[in-house]
């Protein structure tokens, strides 16, 4: 399509329809935009009238209360205890599972599928579901929360594993298999090499989300930082809570530069 | 070594190989030529039953090949292959790579846990020795060359102690000098340990080289048996029937330009060459005894 001195490069579209298939899935994503804007409620005007109790409500935040650190020490220890030890049972719980629901080398289609969908429903159910279902299990405390982290990461986890597998080159697995290798031999020479960097990454990624959801899973008792920012709350006592808000940032911010930092590392080739 | 007799594979309806009879000697190296999609690859896959034939008996060593997963094992122990891309695991060091050439035979449950038994480690060491590559034994394999890394793949086969060697286009990606390298180490072994070697090429002058013996297949057929020097032009046409009504691609030419005239050869088709009689022409300077 020119346009004076420049020219519009669009791709042609192929198949029968052509053009007109745009005709018709154009507005039916629109409907499906306005269906779903309808639904949830979108409302500029709103959000432009509630700005004023925003600015209210950060008022009352403001300053933090430094006194209150001391009270969150141990609250925010015991969450980052509650992330590492969350992320190594997911990924104890993820590793031996993905492999049968990589479609590649699950020993057979019936079996992909339905470890898929256990991966699906362990990742469905929130963490905080989860914690609550602990807490009645094994008691308050941050127990129930490592057990709640660790199921629900594992379902992340084991999905995101199985895809890094599927998305290995098979030239090396063939040749594995060609020198008479057994499917474990295979899979511990010719597959684990080729995805260990992926899975490595996503298990960082992993631990960093455990420690934001850590941050509440004090919430329903599961230990963490999480019961103190709501109690301040519950409490009207914000400028707690804006102590806790910065503790729980400066957490996170800490946990995201070591594991770029180990990512990097670890992608120069440490063996 | 291998009997080879009335395989068929079938992929859905096309049929890649029509029931092929090939015998192979022990010790022998022989060359398959032929060009792309002709099957090569398919017949030698069939062979360590990597693509399962349709229909045939393939015997390796007195033994008729068969899915049993015992009995595989056992014949992918004694066949080696070697690839086109080389297929060696990039993040191993290249000792790890030789090493998996072990797989077959080494002890499953400590080999998981990264341990081999000490003289698989030394025969590994000797593989490299003799491609020439042991002062990278510890460098990981995806820091190394196109060459390197087929002479990774060349160590590994020879790390299985095999009776049989099957390349296929071993020397596609590889440049004539590095080509010629790979030819010879795989030529070496075949006569220094007597391991009979099946190689798939393109290069007609490198089977002319090294190859015992030549089968040319074409469209899933063998075309032609025989030694190296009796690689006519006629024989080459059997095998690459369109050699020579490829047509050169002309440059654009802008309106009302006149076409150039036929050039009697095109510069860079390595198979050109000028009408001969019926004799063999080396391709490369006469003289040189092969």
């Amino acid at each position: 399509m020119n346009l004076g001195p420049y020219a519009l490069l669009l791709a042609r579209p192929s198949g029968a329809l052509g053009w007109w298939k745009h005709a018709i899935t154009i507005p039916v994503a629109v409907a499906v935009l306005w269906w779903s804007a309808a639904g949830t409620q979108l409302s500029l005007a709103e959000l432009a009238n509630g700005v004023p109790w925003i600015i209210d409500f950060l008022s009352r935040m403001f300053p933090p209360n430094w006194g209150f650190l001391e009270k969150l020490v141990r609250p925010a220890i015991e969450t980052i205890q509650i992330a590492i030890w969350g992320t190594i049972f997911a990924i104890l719980l993820a590793v031996p599972l993905c492999f049968f629901a990589a479609r590649n080398i699950s020993p057979s289609l019936a079996v992909f599928h339905l470890m898929r969908q256990v991966l699906n429903v362990t990742r469905g159910i929130n963490e905080i579901i989860l914690a609550l279902i602990f807490v009645a299990a094994v008691g308050l405390g941050p127990f129930a929360g490592v057990i709640a982290l660790a199921i629900h990461g594992a379902g992340m986890l084991g999905k995101f594993f199985a895809e890094s597998i599927e998305e290995i080159d098979q030239g090396p697995i063939e040749a594995l298999r060609a020198t008479g290798a057994g499917p474990i031999q295979t899979i511990v020479f010719g597959v684990i090499p080729q995805v260990i960097t992926a899975w490595i990454a996503v298990s960082l990624y992993r631990f960093e989300t455990n420690l934001r959801q850590a941050t509440v899973l004090g919430m329903v008792g599961a230990g963490g930082i999480g019961f103190e920012l709501v109690g301040s709350m519950k409490l009207f006592q914000y400028h707690d809570t804006a102590t806790c808000i910065l503790v729980i940032i400066v957490m996170v911010m800490t946990a995201d530069y070591i594991s770029s930092k180990l990512r990097a590392w670890i992608q120069e080739g440490a063996r | 070594m291998i009997e080879i007799r009335g395989l068929v594979k079938r992929y859905g309806e096309l049929e890649a190989l029509h029931r092929i009879d090939l015998t192979v000697p022990p010790g022998e190296f022989l060359v398959v030529l032929g060009p792309s999609g002709a099957g090569k690859s398919t017949l030698l896959r069939c062979i360590n039953r990597l693509t399962p034939p349709t229909a045939g008996e393939i015997r390796v060593d007195g033994e008729l090949t068969c899915d049993d997963r015992a009995a595989l094992r056992a014949l992918r122990c004694k066949v080696a292959m070697i690839f086109q891309h080389y297929n060696v695991v990039p993040r191993l060091s290249v000792l790890k790579n030789v090493l998996t050439g072990r797989l077959g035979s080494a002890p499953s449950v400590l080999s998981w846990l990264q341990i081999f038994p000490r003289r698989d480690v030394e025969l590994a060491r000797e593989c490299l020795r003799r491609v020439e590559l042991e002062a990278k034994a510890d460098v990981r394999t995806d820091r190394l060359s196109g060459g390197q890394k087929q002479r990774v793949g060349i160590a590994r086969a020879l790390a299985q102690q095999p009776k049989i060697i099957l390349a296929d286009e071993p020397v596609a990606s590889l440049d004539p000098k590095t080509s010629r390298t790979v030819m010879s180490y795989l030529k070496q072994a075949s006569r220094e340990l007597g391991i009979t070697v099946v190689c798939n090429l393109h290069q007609v002058e490198y089977a002319r080289e090294f190859a015992e013996r030549v089968v040319g297949v074409s469209a899933g057929r063998i075309v032609f048996d025989g030694r190296p020097g009796e690689l006519t032009d006629e024989v080459l046409h059997r095998i690459y029937p369109s050699l020579d009504d490829g047509e050169t691609p002309q440059s654009p030419r802008r309106a009302g330009e006149a076409a150039p005239a036929a050039s009697p050869w095109p510069a860079d088709d390595p198979w050109r060459r000028p009408p001969a009689p019926q004799r063999v022409v080396g391709l490369r300077e006469a003289g040189k005894p092969h």
